[in-house]
């Protein structure tokens, strides 16, 4: 989990975040359009739907380098499916079974819903999480 | 894996470049093996990038690009026609967003965005590396079309897609076509009556040839995908004998001894077992209930050669190439002693007293009692934070007040009271409201903290509220007729409809199109598309307006018997997949099925009807399945991408190239610049550069505005003719 970037700055968690191409990515383009500032050590992934993303990517993020992963799931805005929340939860419990396996905090994968204009709460989320990543020590 | 690959990374004209060193980032991935081009650009999307891009990849045979500019939802299609044009398959394009989600969040700190951004850059490159040549899927389409539902959008859109050509089923359950208009007088703005409307378009209807029209009908059984859905109806019968003349029928609908409560009336009268909704409904023939005339032996024999009690239910299919679903609403129905609804004898809801209003032409009588003052209470259903409707019904407060207004010009001293959480009458609709207010409707505004109450004392039905209008004084408010105003909830078998077509249904049970505002009336499924009030509470010229813009994308997409699909769905590696269902479990859209291949079972997907949604994936226990684009190989380079190490050099600062605010922050001007500026004389319009450098007008004119906006022009006057801006050096 310790970041390998060699700028001295880069000490804040790196968080991989998992977004959705019509629901949670244009939230978080509006933070970017909007100027409003959160940290750059944010990556984002764009998927069609929160509920296609494969546990072993999580995996491959925390055991590569990423202190955390934050899926910004379209919660029950998904135009895919009713059920997406479900999905969607179901591939948080497991990845954290699995985590829990390889001795890493679950608490290090996160999922909440952000919708298309939530710029504010996508900030939000991210500045809390990295706070949280920064307490942990497994 | 790609081997030549081609980057270019946009300056934005400083949108990008203002926070991070495009520059250096240039040079950085130009070191790269599989990178043959790296270069830094000031508009990416400009023309004359665009051409140097197809020159590129067709003199270095590049393989592969990675542009590096704004949010993809800009500019994907953009590129991807460059890669198309220059002869590279357009999946072999990976646009990297360093401006929405870099420069701009990151502008407060420059050298880690630029940090960031060559994790972001990098990343995309390994993504293109293993990017695969895909084909659109071309699919045969059927230019024929079920429209779903007969009310006013459902109608409005048969006669236009019609008129644009294609076979039109218009499919309605009830017996009648109309839907909810028929039920409603005069509308704002026109003041037609809903009844005019319907016969208007039912007309209209009849003189388009390529339109059938079904009552009576429901859909009972749907497969097939975009192109030629395979829909299986059951047409109810009317049971009245088709031959039989109409003042036989007539006769036998006014001497029908049966009656039952009027739904069209809303309970309000009594109809007969053989009714119409109301005498001009269309189409022009009677419906028997035949089920309640099964004891009057005597009146079925009389009318033995008008009725035909034994005419059967038929199932038919159809062959069409897309849907339309506009099946509208229903009302919100207040539960029994919700502000005393079917508890205190005079509370009716604002649909109930629309009917009352049309049943009572010259004196407003309710329950034997003339109505001489009548209290609205609004939201009743709607805006509820503990309830199951959060949202905003929007439509009824311009119902309300234009009923209100209807009234006072139908009926004499009425006086009328509004108990109101928030007045919602936007646009036009405003005119009601303040036409209401001068007429001398009164108005009091309540809080959901404190909900009005509907008593009653004596013989007499009291409306308080806490009027948050006069500092919360408790009001009392003594009415003939208290009207709850309920809003729009989504139709009761609107779950049957979305099983059947597999559209997916949002928390407030209407249907959900994919982006409510750049892809209004798609539906995830292929083909299908919603329009009215079936997607969510819409007045009339809203439901028309979302019904005819599905028309039109049915038009298009049906118009060159034709259809391109994306390629981006799952697929089946069939030596991994041991086939276990769970896919098949997870798939909404029933588009993976057992099959038998080389002596095993394994999944297949139906290309036609996959969505591309990629849920099957992560619940398959042998990792059999991943969707185009979305490879575990691609997804995780990414990420490898993202943590690469970075080395960014300090930039050093000569104070003499310290740039002037709100100059373009980069050494060289694009060349494009530099024409501009070469034919410029000390004043120069727009028309004499283009006619100077033999280029189109609206490439000047978008690079002079954005020269101008970077300082390197300014604007100089006007010409004589006062027609154009002069522009000059700065």
């Amino acid at each position: 989990m310790a970041t390998q970037n060699k700028s001295p700055e880069l000490k804040s968690p790196k968080i991989l975040v998992f977004s959705t191409d019509k629901i949670s990515d244009p939230g978080i383009d509006q933070a970017g359009l909007r100027k409003i500032h959160y940290a750059p050590y944010v990556y984002v992934i764009n998927l069609p739907c929160s509920s296609g993303i494969k546990p072993r990517w999580i995996l491959h993020a925390l055991e590569n380098g990423f202190d955390g992963v934050f899926i910004a799931a379209d919660g029950h805005e998904c135009s895919f499916s009713a059920r997406c929340p479900d999905h969607t939860n179901t591939i948080v419990e497991t990845t954290q079974e699995l985590l829990k396996e390889k001795n890493i905090n679950p608490r290090r994968v996160r999922m909440a819903a952000v919708c298309s204009v939530c710029a504010e709460p996508f900030v939000s989320h991210m500045e809390n999480y990295g706070k949280i990543l920064a307490g942990l020590e497994d | 894996m790609k081997e030549r690959i081609g980057v270019y990374i946009c300056h934005c004209g400083g949108n990008i470049s203002d926070y991070v060193d495009v520059e250096e980032l240039g040079k950085m991935f130009h070191q790269e093996d599989n990178v043959v081009i790296s270069k830094d650009v000031m508009f990416a999307c400009a023309d004359s990038n665009q051409k140097d891009m197809v020159k590129d990849i067709q003199e270095n045979n590049l393989d592969a690009i990675v542009v590096c500019s704004c949010s993809p939802k800009l500019h994907l299609h953009t590129f991807k026609n460059v890669a198309a044009r220059a002869g590279l398959n357009p999946s072999n394009y990976v646009q990297v967003n360093i401006r929405e989600q870099c420069s701009w969040p990151h502008s407060d700190r420059p050298r880690e965005a630029t940090v960031k951004a060559a994790g972001l850059i990098r990343a995309g490159i390994n993504r293109v590396s293993f990017s695969e040549s895909l084909e659109n899927i071309e699919l045969t389409v059927k230019k024929s079309v079920l429209v779903l539902g007969a009310g006013v959008a459902g109608m409005k859109a048969a006669i236009d897609l019609a008129k644009s050509g294609n076979e039109v089923f218009l499919i309605e359950k009830d017996f009648f076509v109309g839907g909810r208009i028929a039920q409603k007088d005069g509308l704002f703005m026109s003041g037609q009556k809903g009844k005019e409307i319907v016969a208007s378009l039912y007309e209209d209807i009849k003189k388009q040839t390529n339109i059938t029209v079904f009552t009576g009908t429901t859909v009972e059984k749907v497969s097939g995908s975009l192109g030629n859905f395979h829909v299986d109806i059951k047409v109810k019968p009317r049971f009245i004998n088709g031959k039989a003349d109409k003042q036989a029928v007539k006769r036998a609908m006014d001497e029908c001894p049966v009656s039952v409560d009027d739904a069209f009336n809303l309970g309000l009268t009594k109809r007969k077992a053989i009714y119409k909704n109301y005498p001009e409904a269309l189409p022009d023939v009677p419906v028997v209930e035949a089920e309640l005339l099964k004891n009057e032996t005597d009146f079925v024999a009389k009318f033995a050669s008008t009725l035909n009690l034994n005419e059967q239910e038929e199932t038919l299919s159809l062959i069409v190439g897309s849907v339309l679903v506009t099946t509208g609403y229903d009302h919100y129905q207040p539960k029994e002693g919700e502000y005393g609804y079917k508890t205190i004898d005079n509370v009716v809801t604002l649909p109930e007293l629309n009917r009352l209003m049309e049943l009572n032409p010259e004196k407003l009588v309710y329950n034997g009692k003339q109505i001489k003052s009548v209290a609205f209470i609004y939201c009743v259903g709607s805006r509820q934070t503990k309830g199951e409707n959060k949202y905003c019904s929007r439509q009824c407060c311009t119902s309300t007040i234009h009923t209100s207004l209807q009234l006072k010009e139908k009926y004499e001293n009425i006086q009328t009271y509004h108990v109101y959480r928030d007045i919602r009458t936007y646009g036009k609709q405003e005119i009601l409201y303040d036409k209401s207010s001068k007429q001398g409707d009164i108005y009091f505004k309540y809080e959901e903290k404190e909900m009005p109450v509907v008593e009653k004392e004596g013989k007499s039905t009291i409306v308080k509220v806490k009027d948050y209008l006069t500092a919360k004084k408790q009001m009392e408010i003594e009415a003939d007729l208290v009207v709850l105003v309920t809003g729009m909830v989504a139709r009761e078998d609107s779950t049957h409809i979305s099983e059947m077509f597999k559209i997916p249904i949002g928390r407030d049970k209407f249907f959900n199109e994919i982006h409510p505002k750049l892809k209004p009336v798609e539906t995830v499924i292929k083909g299908v598309y919603i329009g009215g009030t079936c997607q969510g509470p819409k007045n009339v010229s809203e439901s028309v307006q979302s019904s005819l813009a599905g028309a039109s994308k049915i038009t298009a997409l049906l118009k060159s018997g034709t259809v391109s699909v994306d390629p981006i769905i799952a697929r089946v590696n069939a030596d991994a997949c041991t086939w276990c269902g769970k896919c098949s479990d997870v798939c909404d859209y029933t588009a993976i099925k057992e099959v038998e291949a080389d002596g095993k079972h394994i999944a297949a997907v139906n290309k036609a009807v996959c969505t591309g949604c990629g849920i099957c994936a992560p619940v398959c226990p042998a990792n059999a399945i991943d969707i185009a684009q979305y490879t575990d190989q691609g997804i995780e380079s990414m990420i490898d991408g993202f943590m690469h190490e970075v080395e960014i050099r300090e930039k050093e600062v000569n104070p003499e190239e310290v740039q002037e605010e709100g100059k373009v922050g980069m050494k060289e001007y694009p060349q494009i610049w530099k024409n501009i500026l070469e034919t410029m004389d000390e004043k120069t319009t727009i028309p004499q550069v283009v006619e100077k450098l033999k280029v189109s007008g609206e490439l000047v004119t978008y690079h002079m505005m954005t020269m101008n906006r970077y300082g390197v022009v300014v604007p100089a006057g006007m010409d004589a003719k006062e027609e154009y801006f002069y522009y000059k050096k700065k």
